[in-house]
């Protein structure tokens, strides 16, 4: 059969209307919407801390689990302190006695009995939800209820959640885990009900060496932000990929 | 094509149908894309005012300092200036109205936090003042001997 001219253009025609007709399938946004749907948030909430303040006393820990409504006596915490003994055999002895909630009141790590003339460094790691640029806890949620906010943090919809876990596996960092009262998945958000209006986070608030700050990336003037810019700190697992937003100072290869 | 391969295709065709109607009625009418993208913010919005209306437990400072000004001002002078009063008085949230509702921690755990001598030197907590609490007094408070809000005082 020939190719006419006539019917190049009829079928290019009908070619044409069957591909434009799905597209009224799709929502047409005003200017203003498309431009709320992509602009840019003034607010980056991240996280600083300084190791060298620490000092392992577990009153974020006890302050967090009070203000987050998470039962005091159940070994689970939305963040925890971390205890690091290098000895100088080259050995690294590490714990986190109920997540440091009681504060570190014993020589004895892990059960062990360490000789203080052998300790070459030892500190102390707080540690939270990094609330990540690429949260891989988000990816994998099934059901849509747990999110990015456009301010950074990760929330978790306790009335959407339908407690699979996938999440508690997905996080590098072992932050999430299942809410003991709610049956949902659970996990630090910066205290969000706080940082909202105005206030610091419970955390903050009850440290009283100063060695947890938040602070707004976005903001030049903050001195979190300018801390960031300015001095040397590193993230966690950095490898991943997640682009972690909790930044620290002080921070040793032997915390993982 | 013949009718063995249309009908369980419209049978297929239906049944996505009918889960595209269930879901106009199921999902909640605020749920869709409010983050950057689909990946990371595919949620129900009104969740976000769920989460910022949660009651803020710990007061701060300030709020103690309108009625316990004799109390809260000399602990701002002492070395103890940095610790917030509810990290010993507890969370204040329904206290104005029901001061019972205050448990003072008295007990020598919450002193040991920070004064149980850990020999760490390259941390902070190796120059902080500390006891070995086995053999410091183990039987009697912290609060018998120092005044948490004057520390400087010498124990009597």
């Amino acid at each position: 059969m020939a190719s006419t001219r006539r019917k190049f253009l009829q079928g290019s025609l009908a070619g044409i209307v069957t591909a434009v007709i799905p597209l009224s399938a799709f929502r047409f946004l005003s200017p203003d919407q498309a431009r709320a749907a992509v602009g840019e948030a003034d607010t980056r909430w991240v996280f600083l801390v300084d190791t060298h303040k620490c000092v392992g006393c577990g009153l974020c820990v006890a302050a967090c689990k009070r203000e987050n409504e998470i039962p005091y006596e159940v070994p689970v915490t939305r963040t925890w302190v971390e205890r690091y003994v290098v000895t100088k055999d080259g050995a690294t002895h590490i714990d986190s006695p109920l997540g440091g909630r009681d504060g570190f009141v014993s020589e004895r790590v892990a059960g062990q009995e360490i000789d203080p003339a052998s300790i070459s460094k030892a500190f102390f790691v707080p540690k939270l939800c990094n609330q990540c640029e690429n949260p891989a806890c988000v990816q994998v949620c099934p059901v849509g209820a747990t999110y990015q906010t456009r301010d950074g943090v990760v929330l978790v919809d306790r009335s959407w959640c339908i407690g699979c876990g996938y999440c508690i596996m997905a996080c590098p960092y072992g932050v999430r885990f299942f809410h003991p009262v709610h049956k949902v998945a659970e996990k630090c958000n910066f205290c969000y009900h706080r940082i909202s209006q105005g206030l610091t986070t419970a955390c903050v608030q009850a440290c009283p060496f100063g060695a947890r700050r938040i602070g707004n990336l976005k903001d030049q003037d903050d001195p979190v932000t300018q801390t960031i810019m300015t001095t040397r700190v590193a993230v966690l697992k950095d490898e991943y990929g997640t682009k972690p937003q909790v930044f620290y100072i002080g921070l040793d290869n032997e915390v993982r | 094509m013949k009718n063995h391969v249309w009908r369980p295709l419209w049978v297929a065709l239906g049944i996505v149908a009918l889960i595209l109607l269930l879901r106009q009625f199921m999902a909640p009418a605020d749920f869709g894309i409010h983050g950057r993208n689909f990946t990371y913010g595919f949620h129900r919005l009104s969740n976000i005012d769920e989460w910022r209306t949660m009651p803020v437990k710990y007061q701060g400072k300030a709020g103690c300092l309108e009625c316990h000004e004799e109390q809260a001002v000399a602990a701002t002078a002492s070395r103890h200036r940095d610790i917030q009063c509810e990290n010993c008085h507890g969370p204040a949230l329904a206290h104005p109205d029901n001061p019972a509702l205050l448990p003072i921690d008295r007990g020598r755990d919450l002193c040991l936090r920070c004064h149980a001598l850990l020999p760490y030197p390259t941390s902070l907590r190796g120059a902080l003042k500390g006891i070995e609490p086995a053999t410091h007094y183990p039987e009697a408070l912290c609060s018998e001997c120092h005044n948490p809000h004057k520390p400087d005082q010498e124990a009597p």
